[in-house]
């Protein structure tokens, strides 16, 4: 099983604080990669909000191809986060040339672009370099987007953070997302790594959704050119979410009667049991079938954790006005905000999502029984 | 003995028929109950002459014969009366002393079912045993990476939807907008295929009503029957069981007076109504109801004259393009119940399926699509039709699904699958395989005319006369004298048995693969199967 751990806090954290979470959870992974994702960023990053940047591993030669291509664009480099590994990587751990963190000026004939315009070229823009670089691995991208960060390796967590001096001080952010990664079913591949990420949105899971090949195939047909990839059965749960709220216009609330569904019997005694039961049935392909602990990050900022609606996979919220963490394991929250009030933590249900939104203040809590707001 | 100058071509004897009965001199009581039951008079009451040589000791006494006569049972070798091997004799016998037992070679008779220039007809299913869908297996089975589930503990959702299904977008929008939305039926992914009032007993379409609507009523599972072509009894169109029937409209129309005339005494809507281009017995042919069964009662609810031969035409007549023949008539069913009833058509497994499911797709009132494969039943149609004609279920079905993941309408169109489902007695994993292929549902029919009433048809050609009306056990005949032999109370509760025993095997087949929330319609990951070209062709895992 994976671990899982994010935090959002008012001040500004190095990604070692959820590293170091990780660790303390080492018992449950078993070392084989580790996912990160930072946004609402802070230090040097901090100058440069809504600028793209582009997150991925480059070879010399992909690097020499990636400047060729964003010339091509129009796209100038306006600052860069040089990370040269060292010589000897840790083990299990492959030597690359570059792990790349640049930050791009807009093409100057984007100028006037719809926001919406924008944000598809620039998903565009991380297809095309994807898959450039698909066959000879020269490019490895995770994400090309204003603040945010991702970082992927193969390897131990602390020993890649420590490798890749993830604690400099220039690299700092509000929200981060981390992932230990369990490697069981599938080959060892760095897409296969959470969190996964799409035009802003991002999530990680713990456990397998079983329902993952007829998702695969509704998502690939919804004629979105996002929705690719799908190394790991867990991507569907970010693509599924921008689905819902890009394509479909609903909100965080509707997440779970998306994923998990109300059962019919269930459904005909909720307030909204009749418009569920519709909507249900037309997005029957998206239901899911978890374990599965799903936390995510929205564009807005806010954070989010909801489980499966069987088995559950662990899943705790704690913290205290100001900071607050998401983790798979007690020890983790424990180790990272030690001084919160433990009678506050909260691990949702199967009927729950809870969200800390980006002012940090509380754990909002959800229910699939409650009235829909937009139905109200 | 007649002289050998009068063997003619199709004279032939107990050894050429496929089917010889053995019979037991010693043990047989000569009660008679054999030669009564038969229902095509193969075995008739013989006075046998016997010569025994008796042959003194010594030289004085010339030897002599002794003639007696015994009585037993003679088989008859002619075409028209040779033994079909219900097997009716042995399970009548109080001695066990007659059975029918298979030609230990290939036939003679089969050269020979054509006299007068009329070629074999019959009923029954296509003479082959062996099924695809039996070599499928589930080899995505959850294990440590996602626990697998309690199949006797957990809860499962296994119902499927029956209906048009609009795109999220379009339905947020219509609901936004109080616009239409299709209907949609939840109902259990286990379907009773049309089988018609006329080619049924009465006795059997009651026991299966009657079994349907105690699995609605009282067991909560929205088990739904298709009638066939030729309409409805009156009374239940009348009754609140209506929503649980499919009613079917065939190119015969055969009984649609009645229900258009019942429309305004209907309290219930149907569940949907079945639009029959093709069957997979018989593709590209018509129904067909022999004269032999068109009795009184089956008469006036098809609105017909008594003893004719009753076929459907091979096509919708009044319809000439793919646009009229499908589209057309699917708006004009819908209309009749004021939009409110699922339309889809069936048609036979055919390479030009994906053309009709394209124009499907292209039609707002099209709530489905049912194919039925090669593998189907009739009660009636041409033996070459039946072995030669149609196309496999499972390419088939699977070829129009990846179809509709192509145009992104997989949860729009619901496909559902029949022809040799449980064939060979596996009803479960056949239809849980072709559900992971892509089919929302599965259609049966043999399978419940053996499991419910007892059938005695098989792939090897055993019995296969419901044809004629004489079928041995009541199923399929409209003879009272037959028909009595059904007890529908007793049908009824074997529907019943059926429909259980199938959830929980369903249930013990998704709950190893961590499927419980929603049935796993093309869950195709799950499968494998040890053939290298099915595999391709099925797009599914090569095990060997």
């Amino acid at each position: 099983m994976c671990r899982l751990f994010a935090i959002t806090s008012n001040e500004p954290l190095s990604p070692m604080a959820a590293i170091r979470a990780i660790d303390v959870m080492k018992e449950g992974h078993d070392g084989s990669g580790v996912g990160l994702f930072l946004t609402d960023l802070g230090g040097e990053f901090e100058k440069f909000k809504n600028e793209p940047i582009l997150s991925g591993i480059f070879s010399n030669e992909g690097i020499k191809a990636l400047d060729r291509f964003m010339i091509d664009q129009d796209f100038m480099v306006k600052y860069k986060l040089s990370i040269r590994p060292g010589k000897n990587p840790p083990e299990g751990t492959p030597k690359r040339d570059n792990y790349v963190i640049r930050v791009y000026e807009y093409p100057a004939e984007w100028e006037g672009l719809s926001k919406e315009e924008i944000q598809f070229r620039l998903m565009m823009v991380q297809l095309q370099l994807r898959q450039m670089g698909e066959k000879d691995e020269s490019m490895l991208v995770f994400s090309f987007w204003p603040d945010v960060i991702m970082i992927k390796e193969v390897g131990d967590p602390l020993a890649i953070a420590q490798y890749l001096g993830l604690d400099r001080r220039e690299l700092a952010a509000r929200v981060i997302m981390s992932q230990g990664r369990q490697n069981t079913n599938y080959a060892i591949n760095i897409y296969a790594c959470h969190p996964f990420f799409i035009q802003g949105f991002s999530t990680m899971t713990n456990g397998e959704n079983t329902a993952f090949v007829p998702i695969r195939e509704f998502l690939m047909s919804r004629q979105f050119p996002g929705y690719t990839g799908y190394q790991s059965d867990s991507e569907v749960f970010t693509h599924i979410m921008h689905y819902m709220q890009k394509q479909l216009g609903l909100g965080i609330e509707m997440y779970k009667h998306i994923i998990t569904p109300l059962k019919d019997e269930e459904l005909d005694k909720h307030p909204n049991g009749s418009w569920l039961r519709k909507l249900k049935q037309v997005c029957r392909p998206l239901i899911i079938d978890g374990p599965n602990c799903v936390i995510g990050c929205l564009p807005d900022k806010s954070l989010f954790m909801v489980q499966d609606s069987k088995k559950l996979r662990p899943g705790v919220v704690g913290g205290r006005p100001g900071i607050f963490a998401f983790s798979s394991e007690m020890c983790g929250l424990d180790a990272a905000i030690p001084e919160r009030d433990i009678n506050l933590d909260d691990q949702p249900m199967k009927y729950e999502t809870l969200l800390i939104r980006r002012e940090r203040q509380e754990i909002e809590k959800w229910n699939q029984w409650e009235t829909l707001p937009h139905l109200r | 003995m007649e002289s050998m100058g009068n063997i003619a071509p199709s004279t032939l004897s107990v050894k050429d028929l496929p089917w010889q009965i053995l019979w037991n001199k010693e043990k047989c009581t000569l009660c008679g109950n054999c030669t009564s039951v038969c229902p095509v008079r193969a075995i008739e009451l013989g006075v046998h002459r016997k010569r025994a040589l008796q042959v003194p000791i010594g030289l004085e006494q010339k030897a002599t014969n002794l003639f007696s006569v015994y009585h037993g049972i003679d088989q008859r070798t002619d075409a028209a009366h040779a033994c079909v091997g219900c097997g009716m004799c042995a399970l009548v016998c109080p001695n066990s002393a007659i059975i029918p037992l298979r030609a230990d070679e290939s036939d003679k008779l089969r050269f020979h079912v054509n006299q007068g220039g009329e070629p074999r007809r019959r009923g029954g299913r296509r003479n082959a045993p062996e099924s695809v869908l039996d070599k499928i297996k589930f080899v995505r089975i959850s294990m440590l990476t996602d626990p697998a589930l309690d199949a006797g503990r957990h809860e499962f959702e296994l119902r499927t939807l029956l209906g048009r299904i609009l795109p999220p977008e379009e339905m947020l929008k219509a609901s936004s907008d109080n616009g239409w939305m299709p209907p949609v039926r939840e109902i259990y992914p286990l379907i009773i295929g049309s089988m018609s009032f006329g080619a049924l007993s009465p006795n059997m379409w009651e026991g299966l009503q009657m079994g349907v609507a105690y699995l609605n009523e009282e067991i909560g599972m929205p088990v739904r029957i298709c009638t066939g072509e030729g309409g409805c009894p009156p009374r239940l169109l009348k009754s609140r069981f209506l929503k649980y029937v499919i009613l079917q409209i065939a190119s015969g129309y055969f009984g649609w007076d009645e229900i258009i005339h019942s429309l305004p005494q209907m309290k219930e809507d149907p569940c949907a109504v079945e639009i029959k281009y093709g069957q997979g017995a018989k593709p590209g042919d018509g129904g067909l109801l022999m004269w032999y069964k068109v009795n009184k009662l089956i008469a006036a609810i098809r609105g017909v004259p008594q003893g004719v031969s009753l076929p459907s035409p091979p096509t919708h007549q009044t319809k000439y393009s793919i646009e009229e023949a499908v589209a057309k008539m699917i708006q004009s069913m819908s209309m009749a119940w004021g939009f409110r009833v699922p339309v889809y058509p069936k048609i036979s497994g055919t390479s030009t399926a994906l053309a009709v499911l394209n124009n499907l797709t292209r039609n707002p009132y099209a709530a489905g699509l049912a194919i039925d494969g090669e593998d189907g039943g009739t009660g009636a149609a041409y033996n070459v039709s039946m072995d030669h004609m149609g196309h496999p279920i499972a390419s088939n079905l699977r070829d129009a699904y990846l179809n509709l993941v192509k145009l992104g309408k997989q949860n729009e169109i619901p496909l559902f699958a029949g022809g040799g489902i449980g064939k060979n007695g596996n009803l479960a994993a056949n239809a849980a395989a072709l559900i992971m292929l892509g089919a929302s549902g599965v259609q049966i029919g043999k399978y419940v005319m053996q499991a419910a009433a007892g059938c005695l048809g098989s792939e090897s050609d055993r019995c296969n006369i419901c044809n004629i009306g004489l079928c041995p056990k009541g199923i399929t005949s409209q003879d009272a004298r037959l028909d009595r032999r059904l007890d529908p109370e007793k049908v009824a509760q074997r529907v019943v048995d059926v429909f259980l025993s199938f959830d929980a095997e369903l249930k013990k087949i998704v709950a190893p693969l961590g499927r419980s929330t929603s049935l796993p319609i093309g869950m195709s990951d799950a499968l494998g199967i040890n053939d290298a070209s099915a595999a391709q062709r099925l797009s599914i895992k090569y095990v060997l």
